[in-house]
């Protein structure tokens, strides 16, 4: 099946019984998917009037307590940044998954990008930290889709899968093993009663019980900043508490969130770092180069955000370069080179989209980095 | 005499949020008395409040969820429709009210509300229209009429503006009613059928708001507004509501304007439901 279609699966299999979208290409399929298995799993299926409805439709069902979840494509995706914002202020469970073509605007719409890397990080306003996963197959983003469900459940924090067109219109064989029920993450409830409950104090993990919708809770949420109530409050002092457990509920767990693969680099000097589509590519053009004796290996970042900085630090002391293949015109690039510093030189491999990196351009980089 | 105490016991102070107040809202807003008649048309549709979800959107009626001691949320502007959208079809046993202005529900939320409108989800949309942005300092809302002054429109307002009844019927609404925040009475009875009606309901409360539309329309005050709709209100229950424009300094028409049976969206959700898992019967056998 192809890897929007594992997607769907995969989110079937996380748990997810609620869908909200808006066709577009190359994301439609996903929806498509949805709408036949939902109703089948005793979920609701729904076309919104556009991508602002379909990311707010997700943060209300997921309050309503289902998992919840929205696909799209770039334009979709830029404006599904607003709402992403207030699920990340409201702390709301959610899965938001980019198929990702190239840009800006409408772009190449059935062509490959990975263009909307750095939005992912910063396209909603203000501070904040997210999470991102990248997958690199129909079988990967599969088991992708799992895992952000899991992540988004156990941080309370919408969770991008930041995938492509290519991944999401190839075809490959996908293993889908049934999902025990031990292997699913639910996010933290309630202990306390209505009355002692507040929505907003925080666990020793820094994320906080969320009581649902109809409950009995009688509770309030906001995305003005609020405090422990869930009650606004305009002051200085209530936006810097806020905002850092926001930011620093991922950063504290990042040894949990950060997750990468890695291809021959335990000897390596010249290391490809890549997400998504392109690290296949990378595969083949890093073992060109070890058939030429150049001791060449590869990072495969599953989690793209948050970045895995103190690894790359760590294989800055080792390498001699990063070689960084991207379908863009360099992003994820300048989280390599400001984490590699001037310890290992950092080389951009830019493409500007409508198909994927050939590996001979990306071998000639490794060359050229080994000379 | 029991009665009357159980009625007192009864008070809508328990659907308030007590630590939270004051209210922001200005002296002689009508959000306050919009509010009032949605907490006793709770009691007096005998819903349970553990079930009613507040969803609001930006603005001065936004801060209508901050207040209410009930499951609340205060989401993006113009956004409290789609949200809600979400929440009616995650729990179906959820009464669901969208409490927010014109400005928001109408402007940058019209698309959500025609398209709610469409759906016939079972969702209650009180708008508290008051003409102009309050919050942002009284600029020309989508309901201002021609000739209205704000703070945008110095020369008056050049732009025609909605009518909401006409526009919430025409889009598919199973109730639709108006009412001025004067008939404090017929707009709770109006909540109150709104939140038991299946299907989507819209209720246009008009509502003075003295300090900027006011006091740049010849209102200054709340009484004024109150006065002009004890003048011009023209009460008329199944009226036409293509009938309901509102000119300036003109006559409001008023009252239930439709209620009507429609299959809603969960009526049609539970069909396809069964369909689905019909055919998932249907291939198990093979």
């Amino acid at each position: 099946m192809n890897g929007d279609l594992a997607c769907a699966e995969g989110a079937i299999s996380a748990g997810c019984r609620f869908f909200a979208g808006y066709p577009i290409t190359p994301a439609s399929e996903i929806a498509e998917r949805m709408s036949i298995r939902l109703p089948q799993a005793g979920g609701v299926y729904i076309q919104m009037e556009d991508e602002l409805a379909s990311m707010n439709a997700v943060l209300g069902a997921s309050w309503a307590g289902v998992k919840a979840m929205t696909a799209t494509s770039g334009p979709g995706f830029s404006l599904m940044m607003e709402n992403f914002g207030l699920g990340l202020m409201l702390e709301t469970p959610c899965v938001l998954v980019n198929i990702q073509r190239a840009g800006p605007s409408t772009g190449l719409p059935t062509m490959v990008g990975q263009g909307d890397m750095m939005q992912a990080r910063w396209g909603s306003h203000g501070s904040y930290e997210i999470i991102a996963l990248a997958p690199i197959s129909p079988q990967d983003i599969f088991d992708l889709t799992i895992l952000a469900f899991n992540l988004s459940e156990k941080y309370r924090v919408p969770v991008l899968v930041m995938s492509d067109e290519v991944v999401g219109h190839m075809s490959e064989k996908v293993t889908m093993p049934r999902v025990a029920p031990e292997d699913l993450i639910d996010r933290p409830r309630p202990e306390l009663g209505s009355e002692e409950y507040l929505p907003y104090k925080p666990n020793a993990n820094l994320v906080p019980p969320m009581a649902i919708a109809g409950e009995g809770y009688h509770f309030h949420v906001t995305g003005l900043t609020h405090d422990e109530r869930g009650y606004p409050v305009m002051t200085a002092e209530a936006q810097d508490k806020l905002v850092r457990r926001l930011v620093d509920k991922i950063r504290f767990n990042r040894h949990d969130i950060i997750k990468y693969n890695e291809f021959q680099v335990e000897d390596a000097d010249i290391i490809v770092c890549a997400y998504g589509i392109s690290v296949r590519i990378a595969q083949l053009a890093v073992r060109m180069a070890r058939d030429e004796g150049i001791r060449a290996g590869l990072l495969q970042l599953i989690t793209v955000w948050p970045f895995a900085e103190e690894h790359i630090r760590e294989l800055s002391s080792q390498a001699k370069a990063f070689i960084v293949p991207e379908i863009n015109y360099g992003q994820m690039v300048l989280e390599v080179e400001r984490c590699a510093g001037d310890r290992a030189k950092t080389i951009l491999v830019p493409h500007m989209g409508g198909s994927v990196h050939s590996p001979q351009t990306i071998l000639e980089a490794i060359r050229e980095a080994a000379q | 005499m029991t009665a009357n105490l159980n009625i007192e016991s009864q008070s809508i102070e328990r659907y308030l949020r007590q630590d939270r107040l004051p209210h922001i809202w200005c002296s002689g807003c009508g959000i306050g008395i919009a509010l009032g008649a949605f907490l006793r048309a709770i009691d007096r549709a005998t819903i349970d409040p553990d079930k009613v979800a507040v969803v609001s959107g930006i603005g001065c009626a936004g801060r209508v969820a901050g207040y209410v001691k009930l499951d609340s949320f205060h989401t993006t502007h113009g956004r409290a429709i789609p949200f809600a959208t979400g929440l009616v079809l995650g729990n179906s046993e959820l009464n669901v009210v969208v409490f927010s202005g014109d400005g928001d529900l109408v402007a940058i939320g019209g698309n959500h509300l025609i398209h709610a409108a469409r759906r016939n989800i079972d969702l209650t949309v009180i708008c508290v229209n008051n003409f102009n942005y309050g919050m942002t300092g009284g600029q020309v809302g989508p309901t201002a009429p021609l000739e209205a002054r704000t703070t945008t429109t110095p020369y008056g307002n050049f732009e025609p503006p909605f009518n909401l009844p006409y526009l919430a019927s025409a889009s598919g609404a199973s109730y639709v009613a108006r009412w001025t925040v004067l008939h404090a009475r017929e707009l709770e009875r109006a909540i109150a059928e709104a939140m038991i009606k299946p299907g989507f309901s819209f209720i246009d409360v008009i509502s003075p708001c003295p300090p900027v539309y006011g006091r740049m329309n010849k209102e200054p005050k709340g009484l004024d507004s109150m006065h002009y709709y004890q003048e011009k209100s023209i009460i008329r229950n199944g009226a036409d509501p293509k009938e309901a424009d509102i000119e300036l300094n003109g006559p409001i028409l008023v009252g239930k304007f439709v209620d009507i049976e429609r299959p809603t969206l969960w009526d049609h959700l539970r069909q396809v439901s069964s369909k689905a898992q019909e055919k998932v019967k249907a291939q198990a056998k093979v």
